[in-house]
């Protein structure tokens, strides 16, 4: 019984709200960048599908179920209907790892609401389980590692959805696509490593325990990993100004140009999905994760009001309007600086990063 | 593509940028021959906007021309027709009052820095940086609005006439241009400080689209493509018409001849425009705003050519007149089906990603390449 409870019931449950709150997020990101880069552009953006728009993105997604459903006729029909979830799929079960609160976060739910149908030592036993507890949906000790993987996944299904499109534009946005992963998850490896090296751990939530302990959030350790993970995360997502795989005004829509409805939809979401991940991993690594600000300084106790996933949704909504924030600012790389950037610039500073890391913690 | 054979085995890719393409701005046409991303050639396509101007005004009386001239380049309506009238006038004989001409001088400069904002927001646009778009509509939209009050449209304006203008400047039309021209260089330094000394910027443009002083020349750029590689050519300090010579004004020249130096000339003629419609504005005499036309024009037998410097270079009528009431011909020499002939000189050798910039950066309008 605390076996089904706790390692099925309670993570099934905690599964099937993330993939929908994710969802809905997701859905609501589409109208928040276009209202912010709205109010960038002295504009109103969406107001008329509810009251300011906010039934848009329902409107929206009905649009996108809605419409034909076209295969071109050259197209490789495998892979052309294949690729998009392929896209859509790695952008949420990155989220497995993604520790949104502390490994007790749900401890007191669990404990209230299997009390009422349990025996006490039963509910002992499933509240003791982090599984079932924690602000997480697993807790690996190589949760870094299957982060990286698992994102990587993601970009082969831009490859193959331009590929498979058999079509001139599509084509080229794959290739840029392949190109640009390939240099920056090198780079993005390489920052990440700094934070290995300082934490000591590959796990997630031991990496935000470890801020935790140290009293301080990694982003003041490592300052430069942190700028080169997001930089290499802004590449990573397709987001402006590294959005060349999609660049509209070259490539039309790149490597989505022969897509349209449902299918489209996937890749738009798996490209907001994306960028959420990208957010809460960075507020992990560098930022404390569900921790509050100065978590060892005493007299601030009135920010633990918050509850620790407030913290975490604060920081990752910081990080997805400074996303918007620059696609509103910037011009986009072209695709030979976009190379010699990440190969000239990042990898070489990623490394030194690295080594200079290394070294002091050999001598302190 | 043949049977088994996909886009993966060819070995150069033949592509079809256009006529609908985001940023050809228009139903420009241009089949790119890339190796990778780079661009082996090219080759303009046009003709998708022909209406046959020229021979619709074989058939038209010289002042039933002006409508058709006023559209070729929609952008730059209301400056268009100004050449094909200071041609019309000086073989007419015809004075125009010292109003109009203030006015028109007034109303071609504020064409020009509309017709520069657009180019600029969808220049910015096709590199990448969308807000710069909205930001240049926002003023455009106020100096449309002039447009409207005084020539009753904002786009395909009928704006002048010959021998001056249709109408005199609506009750408090002179200060809300005032109102406009002061606070106007605030936001060209907006744009500035969004994109000037932005390293993204800078990296897209510069070096890209280069083109020497000879090579512009013997392509015959005018404005702004010339003036970026380092001539010093503008028709109204050259040969000043209507009246230019009266105004004080700088002619931004640039050094390089690339993209970005044609981006900064523009920026600064826009500062410069507006410093023009200031004077312009304190000039303003009381008076007529037409002269004595009549009721016929049947201009000597001759042939005139009058150039002026339109927003996108020398915009050229040369007008052949038999004497008769309708203009035996009329040939346009439009400056963007001129400055289109380097497109395949200033691609060659660029990635992909530069063609755009470079179709932006020559700012052509393809009402009036077809025309």
């Amino acid at each position: 019984m605390e076996f089904l409870l706790g390692y099925v019931l309670i993570p099934t449950v905690k599964i099937v709200a993330l993939v929908l709150i994710l969802s809905g997020v997701v859905a609501y990101l589409t109208l928040l960048e276009r209202k912010l880069i709205a109010y960038i552009q002295v504009r109103l953006g969406p107001m008329r599908v509810g009251p300011h728009g906010l039934l848009q993105p329902i409107a929206d997604g009905l649009k996108f179920i809605l419409k034909e459903d076209i295969i071109p006729r050259r197209a490789d029909a495998l892979l052309f209907t294949i690729a998009p979830a392929i896209s859509l799929v790695p952008a949420f079960v990155v989220f497995a790892v993604v520790p949104f609160g502390p490994p007790d976060m749900f401890r007191g739910t669990i404990e209230t609401v299997l009390g009422w149908f349990f025996d006490a030592a039963t509910v002992q036993a499933v509240a003791d389980n982090t599984v079932a507890t924690g602000g997480f949906i697993a807790d690996f000790n190589i949760g870094l590692l299957f982060v990286l993987a698992v994102s990587s996944v993601g970009i082969l299904g831009i490859i193959l959805g331009g590929w498979a499109s058999n079509s001139k534009y599509p084509l080229l946005g794959a290739l840029r696509s392949a190109a640009q992963m390939v240099s920056y998850e090198v780079a993005l490896g390489f920052a990440v490593i700094g934070v290995l090296l300082v934490s000591g751990s590959l796990s997630l939530v031991q990496i935000v325990q470890q801020q935790e302990a140290a009293g301080v959030w990694y982003v003041f350790v490592q300052p430069v990993a942190f700028v080169l993970f997001f930089i290499c995360g802004l590449a990573e997502t397709n987001r402006l100004p590294f959005d060349l795989p999609e660049a509209e005004t070259e490539l039309v829509g790149g490597f989505h140009t022969e897509y349209s409805g449902f299918r489209f939809s996937l890749y738009f979401i798996a490209e907001y999905a994306n960028m959420i991940t990208v957010s809460a991993l960075a507020v992990t690594l560098f930022w404390g994760g569900w921790l509050r600000p100065f978590p060892n300084v005493e007299w601030l106790w009135f920010l633990d009001l918050v509850p620790a996933l407030g913290w975490f949704v604060l920081k990752v909504f910081l990080f997805l309007y400074l996303f918007i924030w620059i696609r509103g600012t910037l011009p986009r790389f072209r695709f030979d600086q976009l190379m010699r950037y990440g190969w000239k610039v990042f990898l070489p500073v990623a490394m030194a990063n690295v080594i200079v890391t290394a070294a002091v913690l050999l001598v302190v | 593509m043949i049977g088994e054979e996909t886009v993966l085995d060819i070995k150069e890719l033949e592509i079809n940028m256009g006529p609908q393409h985001p940023s050809t701005h228009g139903v420009l046409r241009v089949k790119l021959y890339l190796d990778g991303e780079r661009v082996t050639d090219c080759e303009s396509i046009i003709g998708y906007l022909h209406r046959g101007v020229e021979k619709i005004s074989e058939n038209r009386s010289y002042i039933k021309c002006v409508p058709y001239y006023d559209r070729t380049d929609y952008i730059a309506a209301v400056s268009n027709a100004l050449g094909y009238l200071l041609g019309v006038e000086a073989m007419m004989e015809i004075e125009v009052p010292e109003r109009a001409r203030h006015i028109r001088i007034m109303m071609t400069e504020f064409n020009r820095i509309a017709s520069h904002l657009l180019w600029l927001a969808t220049h910015a646009l096709d590199i990448g940086a969308m807000t710069v778009f909205l930001y240049c509509f926002r003023e455009r939209e106020e100096i449309l609005k002039l447009f409207e009050a005084l020539f009753g449209a904002r786009l395909t304006t009928h704006a002048f006439r010959v021998g001056g203008l249709w109408k005199d400047l609506p009750a408090g039309f002179a200060d809300a241009c005032r109102d406009f021209i002061d606070e106007f260089p605030r936001h060209v330094d907006e744009y500035e400080q969004l994109l000037t000394r932005n390293r993204i910027w800078m990296d897209r443009t510069i070096g890209v689209g280069t083109i020497s002083a000879e090579e512009a020349i013997d392509f015959g750029l005018s404005g702004p493509p010339l003036r970026g590689s380092g001539v010093d050519y503008d028709l109204r300090k050259l040969r000043p018409y209507g009246g230019y010579d009266e105004y004080e004004f700088d002619v931004p020249v640039g050094e390089n001849g690339d993209t970005y130096d044609r981006y900064l000339i523009r920026l600064e003629e826009m500062r410069q425009s507006a410093r023009i419609v200031r004077q312009a504005l304190e000039k303003l005499p009381d008076g007529p705003i037409r002269g004595k036309v009549p009721r016929i024009l049947k201009p000597p037998v001759g042939e005139f050519y009058s150039g002026i410097e339109g927003p996108r270079g020398e915009l050229g009528y040369y007008i052949v007149s038999d004497g008769s009431a309708l203009p035996f011909r009329v040939r346009i020499r439009p400056p963007t089906f001129i400055s289109l002939q380097a497109l395949r000189r200033l691609v060659q050798g660029h990635l992909m990603a530069d063609v755009v910039a470079i179709i932006g950066t020559l700012d052509i309008v393809l009402g009036e390449i077809d025309r």
